[in-house]
């Protein structure tokens, strides 16, 4: 069990981490209920998101955590046949007010998905395409500015900066998803939502996208669903295990991989089941 | 009996085989069929195909060949004297024989040695027919026996019969390729004749067109000049006015269906508009002809404008109409396998769904709608019955949309309704028109296949 090792060792990191002690949260969940047509797959979840912190979202498939970070910038309007009963708010606003907007949520809290999904065209348009249909950026000089702040941030600008002008989809798979997260950034959002963002990714391209994850905490509150222990203990301050839709136990990541309050936490994470 | 017996006998015999080469297995494996190497009907249809295939290709050969060995035998047994001096004068004469063999009344009295000659031929063909006869169930039991014996605990039947199901796929695939080479052969054959009698250069870039040859030398009114300018703009029109028709109409109702639409009003809404593209173009053509065009002209009247009857805008139209479900049903296919991840990506990021289909949908979709187009386009270009009937014969070389035009399609049918002499320059030219709109279309399909294809590689 060499993985064992390495995640007992990689656990100590997020101690390190200084976490504001008495922050207010980012976004709050009160409870949050899912029902896709007849099927409930998430049960009154209340969970908290701090600000300027990696929250990891963990538990085997089909547990729901996809469908909560979902949630969080109502991309699950695009499914007709999903329903969001509860509460959920952004800086004490409700994002399921009829009076917000979810094209504006979404400049808020960004989201960066399991594949790498650039658009069709160049890195640079790809950069740009957020900044323009929000009207942040005024001339092609702003644009520019945003388009490398942005690669810069996203750890990509030195790969690319010669060949900005050529097709996205031309980059290899970590590449493109420092891509896609460079575009989730150029928004400017507040919270940026990463739905297991290194799935498809190898393990060299992985660590870059979490020292990168690592860096972004510092700008933005960032939630990451993962099915990587070994991930969430490394990048996370705060772990939530979901199972069966229902959430099972929140906490700073050092006590849920050390100390568990609850025995299918303790079972989940030992490797046991799921 | 005739060969169409001949051909059931053939088939009988193969059922026959089968049953044999089945009962013949299961005798080999003395009852157990499990330690053959196939299953007893591989044998069984192994023995079937090894008796019919090569009678029935014995078959198909004899009958091409034999008409062409006894019409040899009896002209060269012909008395000298009698002999035809020319081919036209041979053909006749052979016909002339043809015609009393089979009891039908000859232009002229039929000499004694016709009559000779005609006896002959028919002695021969009943020889002929006989040996094919003997000659095919010959081959038949041949292969039976052959294959038959070819029987045994371990002969691989099943891997023999794939080979040769193979064989026949291959033969059936290039039955159409050969088909397509026949046709584009001919086509250039017949319009080199055309060019002989009318320079290349006349022909692509006159600009009057009056295919009116003359039969006899004093004939008026019968300039028979070839200038296909007006006829390859006619067409240009009317594809452009049914591509301003059809591009829009077709794409934006591809986006809401693909895009909008729930499912249920999908479910119905797509093959209605599909029904589109099942109604018969010459439906169309009345319609054009008979309620389009006359309603063009009167709105053109009640605006003071001068509309023609016969309007390259009513057929336009109407065509536009008719292709929409072309541009619509492809465009819509290539939308819809855009990857969800995109609009993910693009929704993920604050774009509203209008923004999405612009920026990252409709770029994303481009390459299969710029096939779409295409095709659409080489559909207008060939169309030939809405504008016989809407278009107009006359060949104005005009822009304007409100006189009437005609097409190379057009053309080509009147060119060769009714009855033609197929060695006049008028007919000939016919041949010309379609090679060149065979060359478009052929471009335009290859073009949109390639686009299509590229963009089908990148998403897959």
């Amino acid at each position: 069990m060499s993985e064992k090792k390495k995640m007992a060792k990689s656990d100590a990191s997020p101690a390190s981490k200084e976490t504001p002690p008495s922050a207010t949260p980012k976004m709050k969940g009160d409870k949050v209920k899912v029902f896709y047509g007849e099927k409930q797959a998430l049960m009154d979840v209340d969970l908290d998101i701090k600000p300027n912190e990696v929250t990891a979202l963990i538990g085997p498939s089909g547990c729901g955590k996809s469908t909560f970070l979902r949630c969080l910038n109502r991309m699950n309007d695009v499914i007709d046949i999903c329903r969001v009963e509860g509460k959920i708010t952004l800086d004490d606003e409700d994002i399921y007010d009829s009076t917000l907007d979810p094209v504006q949520l979404r400049a808020r809290v960004g989201m960066v998905f399991q594949k790498p999904n650039p658009f069709p065209k160049s890195i640079y348009d790809n950069i740009a395409y957020g900044p323009r249909i929000h009207g942040t950026a005024q001339s092609k000089a702003d644009i520019d500015e945003i388009v490398e702040t942005s690669l810069t941030k996203a750890g990509l600008f030195g790969e690319v900066k010669d060949r900005l002008l050529e097709p996205g989809t031309g980059l290899s798979g970590g590449q493109q998803q420092r891509l896609c997260i460079a575009r989730a950034i150029a928004v400017n959002p507040e919270v940026i939502l990463m739905d297991e963002p290194c799935s498809a990714l190898d393990p060299i391209a992985t660590a870059k996208i979490e020292e990168l994850i690592d860096e972004l905490r510092e700008n933005y509150t960032i939630v990451i669903v993962t099915h990587s222990m070994q991930q969430a203990a490394r990048v996370s301050q705060r772990t939530a295990f979901f199972h069966l839709g229902e959430l099972v136990e929140v906490g700073d990541t050092e006590q849920i991989f050390t100390n568990p309050n609850d025995s299918r936490t303790q079972g989940y994470i030992t490797g046991r089941f799921g | 009996m005739n060969s169409f017996f001949l051909i059931l006998v053939v088939i009988g015999l193969s059922v026959a085989g089968y049953a044999v080469g089945r009962a013949r297995s299961v005798f080999a494996a003395a009852g157990d069929v499990r330690i053959l190497h196939s299953l007893p009907s591989y044998y069984g249809m192994f023995v079937a195909l090894g008796c019919g295939l090569p009678a029935i290709l014995l078959l198909a050969i004899w009958l091409i060949i034999q008409p062409q060995i006894v019409d040899h035998m009896v002209m060269s047994g012909l008395d000298p004297s009698i002999m035809p001096q020319n081919a036209d004068a041979y053909s006749l004469m052979l016909t002339d024989i043809r015609n009393l063999s089979s009891g039908n009344a000859t232009s002229r009295e039929a000499s004694p040695a016709i009559v000779a000659a005609t006896e002959r031929y028919l002695a021969l063909q009943s020889i002929g027919f006989w040996s094919m006869v003997v000659g095919v169930v010959c081959i038949a039991m041949l292969g039976l026996a052959w294959a038959r014996s070819q029987i045994s605990r371990n002969f691989r039947a099943r891997n023999a019969v794939e080979k040769i199901i193979r064989a026949l796929l291959i033969v059936c695939s290039m039955i159409a390729i050969l088909t397509t080479v026949g046709i584009v052969l001919s086509l250039i054959f017949e319009s080199i004749r055309f060019f002989a009698r009318v320079p290349f250069f006349d022909f692509l870039f006159g600009i009057h067109w009056s295919p009116q040859t003359a039969i006899r030398a004093e004939q008026v009114g019968a300039s028979g000049s070839f200038g296909a300018v007006p006829l390859f703009a006619g067409t240009m029109l009317i594809t452009l006015i049914a591509m301003l028709v059809a591009g829009p109409i077709g794409l934006l109702s591809a986006i809401y269906m693909a895009e909008y639409a729930n499912p249920k009003f999908r479910g119905i809404a797509k093959p209605m508009l599909e029904v589109l593209a099942g109604i018969p173009t010459v439906v169309y053509g009345f319609f054009a002809a008979l309620t389009v065009a006359p309603m063009i002209r009167g709105w053109g009247e009640g605006v003071g404008l001068d509309v023609s009857s016969e309007s390259a805008l009513a057929a336009g139209l109407v065509m536009g109409i008719m292709i929409i479900p072309f541009v619509s049903s492809l465009s819509d296919d290539v939308i819809n396998s855009v990857p969800q991840s995109l609009r993910d990506g693009s929704y993920g990021l604050g774009a509203t769904k209008s923004e999405t289909i612009r920026h990252v949908i409709i770029p994303a979709a481009l390459p299969g709608i710029v096939g779409a187009f295409l095709l659409a386009v080489s559909r207008a270009i060939g169309e030939t019955m809405i504008v016989v009937m809407a278009a107009g014969l006359a060949s104005n070389l005009t822009a304007n949309p409100f006189e009437a035009v005609t097409t190379v399609t057009v053309q080509i049918v009147t060119l060769l309704v009714g009855d033609q002499e197929f060695d006049s320059a008028k007919t000939l030219a016919a041949f010309a028109l379609g090679l060149v709109l065979f060359f478009v279309t052929l471009g335009l399909n290859v073009v949109a296949l390639r686009v299509v294809r590229k963009y089908r590689e990148k998403y897959d």
